[in-house]
């Protein structure tokens, strides 16, 4: 009697935290819906149901730039960022070198840089060595701030791999490159697909970089257009159509979750908590 | 972070090598080789974009220098720390990022364990509410900033008109804005601490529970008393991060308020300063006072309340 009636109560917290999670969800998806003077009815729902705003963000050169940016930045500085973040994992949950701990603690203490702080000089070397308003203006700090975060995910994983395989590889002649590349990378790839995810989610999520480092089409990223977007004239409030551009970008982030829903869990919390 | 002990490495490797390469055998010192070589690159790339430029930020704020008119570029010692700390401007935006930090990260602390008491006890769509919960996580910050603007505004808003709040103007007031500016912070990071707490809450022994529970103990001292003493590692662990990230604040008020009505946070000062008024040698110096106050936060968490981030880093 007592567990059923707590059982429902459990449930009744389940249904509070996906209301939560989608009130603000479903009320951006609600205004990209709203048409013109629609957007001020003050009213959770549309009146009228429209698709004009995602025609109008499609139709802007400035949105679909930067959503092309993002797409690449984002990808390149994963790809980058999480081979560099294997390598060093490997060597720190199976090699013995001296140094190790300080790059576990310039790891964390990278991870709690304020980044605000680094725009200024950032800024400035940047344009000394023309790669102010880059692409790889970007990927590189995104590399940076991302790397702390992927190698402990995957120094986590690294230790859970099985020991005997590498040694009985290495018993059968294999150099220590050789046991690396032919039987860890294999069993390390889930920890690697997640610390990727992770890596995705901070590079699409980033705005002080973005606002900071481009100045132009040519590499802004989505969150830093959105700030400086207009609607289909100048004279018009942006919100419809920063709204439909808002649901665009949140759509990558919604079908990672939905498929790699317990990876990123995992991920998030091995660093923090051994188990 | 160098005043970090850190354990003795863990695993099945040979004990270490100690301090006399001269004595290892080449096996010893080819795996001590492939070590920096594996490290190196990232380690490098972490330094590129920190070290560097902190140091030609303290480099940088010992002089009066205007992007816009580099030729004026002037040593003048400690000059802009003088101005700065002198400034009620400054004192002033420190005040009001510890109260956003303050009051985001109480919140989310009592929310983020409710919320991992659910999920650890949840038998009916455990899957569907552990899914839903990253989506707060994953969403673009700028894009949560903007769903809850809209949701306040006189002129898009719903939520004057569910509460009959008439034409509350929310962001024309230092504390309404601040206010709503807490709640999609709170919103966006809620996620992260419960998750970090759902995870501690797994490593509460289930026999100590059951023991409390047959000596008498009521569900709330069950809590206090078994739950959290076992799970303080995490608990610190998941409030160092949010304190040093909260303080961090930057996007939710560049999108909502821009920084009127006094809601200016250090970050936001500081990037006002270097970008938008391109004055490298003053924000150079804030720059660092920010980089301080970070480093301050972190020092307190690990010697005053004696954060164990040997967890964290994986040792």
């Amino acid at each position: 009697m007592r567990s059923s009636r707590n059982r429902l109560l459990w449930a009744v917290g389940g249904l509070v935290i996906i209301v939560y999670t989608m009130i603000p969800v479903a009320w951006i998806v609600s205004l990209s819906f709203k048409k013109g003077d629609d957007i001020n009815n003050q009213k959770f729902l549309p009146t009228e149901w429209s698709w004009d705003n995602y025609r109008t963000v499609f139709d802007t050169d400035l949105f679909t730039s930067a959503l092309r940016n993002s797409v690449g930045i984002s990808l390149i500085a994963t790809v980058i960022s999480v081979t560099l973040a294997t390598f060093a994992a490997y060597a720190i949950a199976r090699l013995n070198f001296r140094g190790k701990k300080l790059v576990l603690s310039t790891a964390l203490a990278i991870a709690m840089f304020p980044t605000v702080a680094l725009v200024g000089p950032l800024f400035d070397m940047w344009r000394g060595l023309g790669i102010y308003d880059t692409w790889l203006g970007l990927i590189i700090p995104y590399m940076s701030f991302t790397l702390p975060l992927s190698i402990w995910t995957l120094s986590a994983f690294f230790r859970e791999i099985p020991w005997e395989m590498e040694q009985a590889a290495q018993v059968d002649g294999a150099t220590p490159w050789q046991a690396f590349r032919k039987v860890i990378v294999p069993l390390a790839a889930p920890g690697v697909f997640t610390a990727a995810i992770l890596t995705f989610f901070f590079a699409w999520n980033d705005f002080v970089f973005g606002i900071s480092l481009t100045a132009t089409d040519r590499s802004r990223p989505v969150p830093a257009a959105l700030a400086f977007f207009t609607g289909e004239s100048f004279f018009q409030q942006p919100t419809a159509a920063i709204s439909a551009a808002a649901v665009i970008v949140t759509i990558p982030v919604i079908a990672l979750v939905l498929v790699f829903q317990r990876k990123i869990v995992a991920g998030l919390t091995s660093g923090a908590v051994k188990g | 972070m160098t005043t970090i002990t850190a354990d003795a490495p863990t695993g099945t490797t040979p004990p270490p090598a100690g301090r006399a390469p001269a004595g290892l055998s080449d096996r010893a010192r080819s795996e001590q080789r492939l070590g920096w070589y594996l490290v190196a690159p990232a380690v490098a790339t972490m330094l590129l974009v920190t070290a560097y430029p902190l140091g030609r930020a303290v480099y940088l704020s010992l002089f009066s220098y205007r992007l816009t008119d580099p030729g004026a570029r002037e040593f003048v010692g400690l000059r802009n720390y003088s101005v700065v700390l002198t400034d009620g401007l400054w004192w002033q935006t420190v005040f009001t990022t510890l109260f956003i930090t303050v009051v985001t990260v109480a919140v989310e602390l009592v929310i983020g364990f409710a919320f991992a008491l659910v999920m650890h006890r949840i038998v009916f769509g455990r899957r569907t509410v552990r899914t839903a919960i990253l989506i707060p996580y994953g969403i673009i910050t700028v894009v949560a900033a903007y769903a809850w603007q809209y949701a306040f505004a006189l002129d898009s808003g719903f939520v004057n008109q569910w509460f009959g709040l008439g034409d509350k103007a929310w962001f024309s007031d230092r504390w309404s804005a601040l206010a709503v500016i807490i709640l999609a912070e709170i919103w966006k990071t809620t996620p992260f601490i419960s998750l970090l707490l759902l995870a501690g809450l797994a490593q509460v022994p289930e026999d100590l529970q059951e023991a409390a529970k047959v000596d008498g103990a009521t569900t709330w001292q069950r809590f206090i008393r078994v739950t959290v003493p076992n799970m303080k590692a995490a608990i610190m662990v998941a409030l160092l991060f949010r304190t040093l990230d909260a303080y961090r604040i930057f996007d939710t008020i560049f999108i909502m308020t821009n920084g009127a009505e006094k809601t200016e946070s250090v970050s936001f000062l500081t990037y006002r300063q270097t970008i938008t008024r391109t004055a490298l040698g003053l924000g150079s110096a804030l720059s660092v006072l920010l980089f301080l106050s970070v480093a301050l936060i972190a020092f307190v968490f690990v010697k005053g309340f004696r954060t164990d981030l040997s967890r964290v880093r994986g040792d």
